[in-house]
């Protein structure tokens, strides 16, 4: 047997919830042969905290902050396929639903104005990245190569994906396993 | 003997006054469409339905259908096209599919299904269209509206009414309801109106309603849109049926 | 439900509209077809068309609230909230940009504590931008509550500005500035025929209908409205198609910027327009004229309607024209409200129906179903006077003029970068290079020709001939020397297709505000080369799925300018790489300054 060199593959959620990432372990028992042929850079799978050279990236999640942004050019450097995942990652999903209102006065309602609140007052630690005034999809921010969309795409679909891609075929979903939903 | 005119290379049978599509949906052949509706005069402004005929492309729902024409639907070209115009549809409004009640029985979504459309690409414009929930029994959202003027056509055309009309010019254009005070529970809409069953994607919608089929079995969960609008076509009676 | 009209009128509190309320309905009746014409008057009395006077309008006229709305909203004119007093609409056209309009705008803005499409909070006074309002030869220009001011200065910028806070009523304004010149530089066959009026209409009477249809066919003529249909072959298709009524219609619609040949006709020529309408009227079987005029041009409307009340009186419109017993024909003038689209015929005829202006889907072509469903021949200003002069040279004499198939001559509106902007007439086959040596072009870099749907040209091509064989044109000649940034130009182009698209169509309404998107990301400095790819996407886009002609031909001055002068948009591209169309570092401003951070984390610094 030949030994291929195996594809380096990493992974991050941005402004998302993980779903994308549940999701993926999904494929269950096919978890095996892939990592026959994948191995993991960044990810939360490794916690390998910075992204080396890789063949794919994977992202959820749309960029909502200064952090968001730095990740994704970290992932973009490096990946020679960079992949959004999931509906935030392509359209901005729900943490977008904010994008039609003014950031000060989010910023304002949830951490001055709220009722209830006492001594209220606007996080201002360096140590938090600072929100973007408008939440965006990742092609927004950098070139995204190829979109698996779903909220989130169910485990077949990331499968087939995957799978496609890493044959060399271009990939596609077909009915049943692309949604948007 | 009808004249017959060759959509993708087959022989399309029509009688005198259809259109290119009314033919080729009758005669069991799909184009692709949004604001075409079988039981309304044609539109043409999706334009998901342009097909090339002698090197011109033209909307197939508004094209006479003429006896030895020779129309091309099902290209390469032509389906990237339609993508396209998907996206464009997609980037505009703000279609959020993971909450939208009407996921799985939208149209909108549906083709970008059978486009194997993955994603708007284009940058979204996210505009800022509050919700109309005055109505007593029915939601706007008109976050999804694609100005298809299929609720416009029902309204006036079956319903009798007037409760729909579009204001605004170019991409501020947008849906209206007849009211003074713009607002739908100031209208004569009845749940029993066409008005209310004509909207390919989620912004005329009964109240409470929403979630009776779960997500996951709905219309176009079970058979692509391909399929399904042939099933809505209006037929010639049996025996008459060209295939 | 319809709210009763005489309730509502009954207990209107605003007397001032009521007043003309009444005065605008014992004019136009209760017909729908009037309804554009009712809110421009509306518009006109009260600065705005309340919900009141909507309703109003309505109930009148039978038709549902929200078509009232519906309407309205599609005209720039037409405002359904206040606007204030003096509303105040700089012309936008690049060439009024070559002129200093913005400078003039943004300092008019200054001296009156104003932002751009903001109305004051006293309800004085909004300041805007519109699209060409066809003073280019005498620009910059604005509207000042539909009335067009000529030739700014920053000086008669502040007296304006003066006379605004001064609430001075428009009629005490200095006279001379809303002087408009002709500026004639070169006439022909049009602009200096000798003709007395009516003697073409009394010589055509006897051989009547089919003879002038056959001579105009002979002739060679074209449409001059760009298109160049045969004349002949419209006139006859329209006469031969079956219907209660036939109409004329004379499409005085001159939107394209750059252009204003029209304006120059209609002022020195109207009875000569008025004369090829009758004798169209005549060719065709018709008893009722439009002459659709663009709201910009209100000004020429009471000199217009005077020279119609001239040919009344000669009996040269009316009944038994010129004593022909059943040649009834009479022309009404319409006014339309600042939409571009409103000059593509089909959309011209839904807005003389008092709708929207959305271009009909075609066919059936208007010849044959046209204004009211009727068959109705609609020509441009220029036609109906080179038809006139057609039939009364007779077609042999006419078509020896011009080229082999671009007969008689043409009217050219030049502006931009040369000493003698105006109107030049030529035969046919004139070249571009001798038009720009008439004019005083030097270093010339490039023309637009037949306005930014049209195309560009640049140097190497200085040689072609103005002519349905080679580079056909309604008329627009603007003019950029060598100190003109072309991506510029195709920039300003971009944006007034993205405000003038009707919004029917998928591709137009976000195709074209998808490039006018891009063209600014580029401005902006954040284009890279998938700009361009994306540029040259929506291109095909818009030209293979478009409904009409101003969605097919929105991309031309960008592919034309790519073409010609790829530099003028590479050295604007920041690298080649992949770049936001926003600013990251300025995206997290309102955050800053929400937390009042400034550390290091607090930005975001190019590509980290």
């Amino acid at each position: 047997m030949n030994e291929k060199k195996k594809l380096r593959v990493a992974t991050a959620s941005l402004a998302g919830c993980f779903g994308c990432h549940m999701s993926f372990l999904d494929i269950d028992e096919r978890l095996f042969p892939l990592l026959d042929i994948i191995e993991f850079d960044r990810s939360p799978l490794t916690d390998i905290k910075h992204c080396g050279p890789c063949d794919i990236g994977l992202i959820e999640g749309g960029v909502c902050n200064a952090e968001n942004v730095h990740v994704l050019h970290e992932f973009r450097k490096n990946c020679k396929i960079l992949i959004a995942i999931g509906a935030c990652a392509i359209n901005g999903g729900l943490p977008a639903q904010r994008n039609h209102l003014d950031l000060g006065s989010c910023l304002t309602e949830v951490y001055l104005t709220e009722p209830g609140l006492i001594h209220g007052h606007i996080p201002n630690d360096p140590e938090l990245p600072l929100p973007l005034d408008k939440v965006h999809p990742l092609h927004e921010v950098v070139k995204i190569d190829y979109f698996i969309p779903g909220c989130p795409p169910s485990g077949d679909a990331i499968w087939k994906f995957l799978t496609d891609l890493i044959s060399g075929r271009t990939p596609e979903l077909g009915h049943g396993l692309l949604k948007y939903d | 003997m009808s004249d017959t005119f060759q959509l993708d290379g087959k022989e399309v049978a029509f009688e005198s006054g259809q259109t290119v599509m009314q033919a080729a949906l009758t005669a069991g052949h799909y184009i692709p469409h949004l604001c075409y509706h079988p039981e309304f005069k044609p539109h043409g402004s999706c334009k998901l339905c342009t097909v090339e005929v002698g090197g011109r492309t033209v909307a197939s729902c508004t094209l006479p259908a003429e006896a030895n024409l020779n129309v091309e639907s099902n290209t390469g070209e032509l389906n990237a096209l339609r993508r396209t115009l998907i996206q464009m549809l997609f980037a505009e409004g703000n279609h959020f599919c993971p909450s939208c009640e009407k996921s799985g029985n939208c149209m909108l979504q549906a083709l970008g299904y059978d486009l194997e459309v993955h994603t708007a690409g284009f940058r979204h414009m996210y505009p800022d269209r509050p919700l109309d929930a005055s109505h007593p029994d029915i939601l706007l959202d008109f976050n999804r509206c694609i100005l298809c003027e299929l609720c416009v056509r029902a309204s006036a055309e079956v319903d009798g009414k007037n409760v729909f009309a579009l204001a605004g010019r170019g991409s501020g254009k947008h849906l209206i309801v007849n009211a003074e005070s713009g607002l739908l529970k100031d209208t004569n809409i009845a749940l029993t109106d066409k008005a209310m069953q004509v909207c390919p994607v989620g912004v005329i919608l009964p109240k409470r309603v929403g979630f009776t089929v779960p997500i996951g079995e709905r219309r176009y969960d079970q058979r692509p849109i391909s399929a399904q609008a042939l099933d809505d076509a209006p037929r010639p009676p049996s025996g008459a049926r060209h295939e | 439900m319809l709210p009763d009209a005489n309730l509502i009128y009954g207990d209107s509190p605003k007397c001032e509209l009521d007043a003309c309320l009444q005065h605008i309905f014992a004019t136009y009746g209760n017909n729908k077809t009037n309804l554009l014409q009712i809110l421009n008057e509306v518009q006109a009395c009260a600065g705005h068309i309340s919900t009141d006077a909507a309703a109003y309008i309505a109930a009148r006229l039978d038709i549902p609230l929200a078509r009232v709305k519906s309407v309205a909203s599609f005209y720039s004119f037409l405002h359904l909230q206040p606007q204030g007093e003096y509303r105040v609409l700089f012309s936008d056209n690049i060439t009024d940009r070559m002129l200093g309009s913005q400078d003039l705008m943004q300092r008019m803005c200054q001296q009156l504590w104003l932002q751009p499409g903001k109305v004051s909070e006293d309800g004085l006074l909004s300041i805007n931008t519109t699209s060409c309002t066809g003073m280019c030869d005498q620009g910059p220009a604005l509207l000042v509550n539909g009335k067009v001011i000529t030739r700014l200065t920053l000086q008669r910028v502040q007296e304006i500005g003066q006379l605004i806070r001064n609430r001075t009523p428009l009629a005490a304004w200095p006279a001379e500035f809303f002087h408009v010149d002709d500026n004639v530089y070169r006439a022909g066959l049009v602009l200096g025929n000798t003709l007395t009026y009516g003697e073409v209409l009394r010589n055509s009477l006897q051989p009547g209908g089919v003879p002038i249809i056959d001579s105009i066919k002979q002739s060679g003529l074209r449409g001059r409205g760009g298109a160049g249909y045969p004349t002949g072959l419209k006139w006859e298709a329209c006469r031969n198609a079956p219907g209660a009524e036939h109409y004329v219609v004379c499409n005085a619609d001159e939107g394209e910027p750059g252009t204003f040949k029209d304006r120059v006709l209609l002022t020195r020529q109207a009875d000569l327009v008025f004369e090829g309408m009758t004798l169209c009227a005549l060719a065709v079987g018709a008893r009722q004229g439009f002459l659709y005029l663009r709201g910009e041009y209100q000004y020429l409307f009471e000199s217009l309607r005077a020279v119609l009340q001239c040919r009344r009186n000669a009996n040269l419109l009316g009944r038994d024209i010129l004593g022909q017993i059943g040649f009834d024909f009479d022309i009404e003038i319409h006014l339309g409200a600042g939409a571009y689209i409103c000059g593509e015929e089909s959309a011209l005829i839904e807005s003389l129906e008092g709708k929207r202006g959305v271009p009909r889907n075609r066919p059936p072509f208007p010849v044959t179903e046209g204004y009211l469903q009727q068959p109705t021949a609609v020509d441009n200003v220029e036609t109906f006077c080179q038809a006139a002069l057609a039939l009364q040279m007779g077609a042999e004499k006419y078509r020896a003029i011009g080229t082999a198939k671009s007969s008689g001559s043409k009217l050219i509106s030049v502006s931009g970068d040369c000493p003698r902007p105006g109107i030049y007439e030529y035969p046919f086959g004139v070249s571009v290079g001798e038009v720009l040596r008439d004019c005083g072009a030097v270093n010339t870099r490039a023309v637009q020709i037949s306005g930014p749907s049209g195309v560009c040209i640049g140097e190497s091509e200085f040689g072609r001939k103005l002519g349905f064989e080679d580079l056909p044109t309604a008329g627009a000649f603007m003019v950029f020397d060598d100190s003109r940034d072309m991506f510029e130009v195709a920039r300003n182009f971009v944006h007034f297709f993205a405000h003038e698209s009707c919004g029917f169509c998928t591709p137009c309404r976000v195709g074209t505000s998808m490039l006018k998107q891009t063209m600014d990301k580029i401005a902006a400095g954040h284009g890279t080369r998938y700009d361009l790819n994306e540029i040259e996407h929506l291109d095909q886009v818009l030209q293979s799925s478009s409904h009409c002609g101003l969605g097919r031909t929105a991309c031309n001055p960008v592919l034309h300018t790519l073409k010609h002068f790829r530099p003028a948009y590479e050295n604007k591209l920041k690298s080649l790489d992949f770049e936001p169309a926003f600013d990251l570092d300025g995206a997290l401003a309102r955050a800053r300054q929400m937390t009042g951070r400034d550390d290091a984390g607090a930005h975001l610094k190019g590509d980290e």
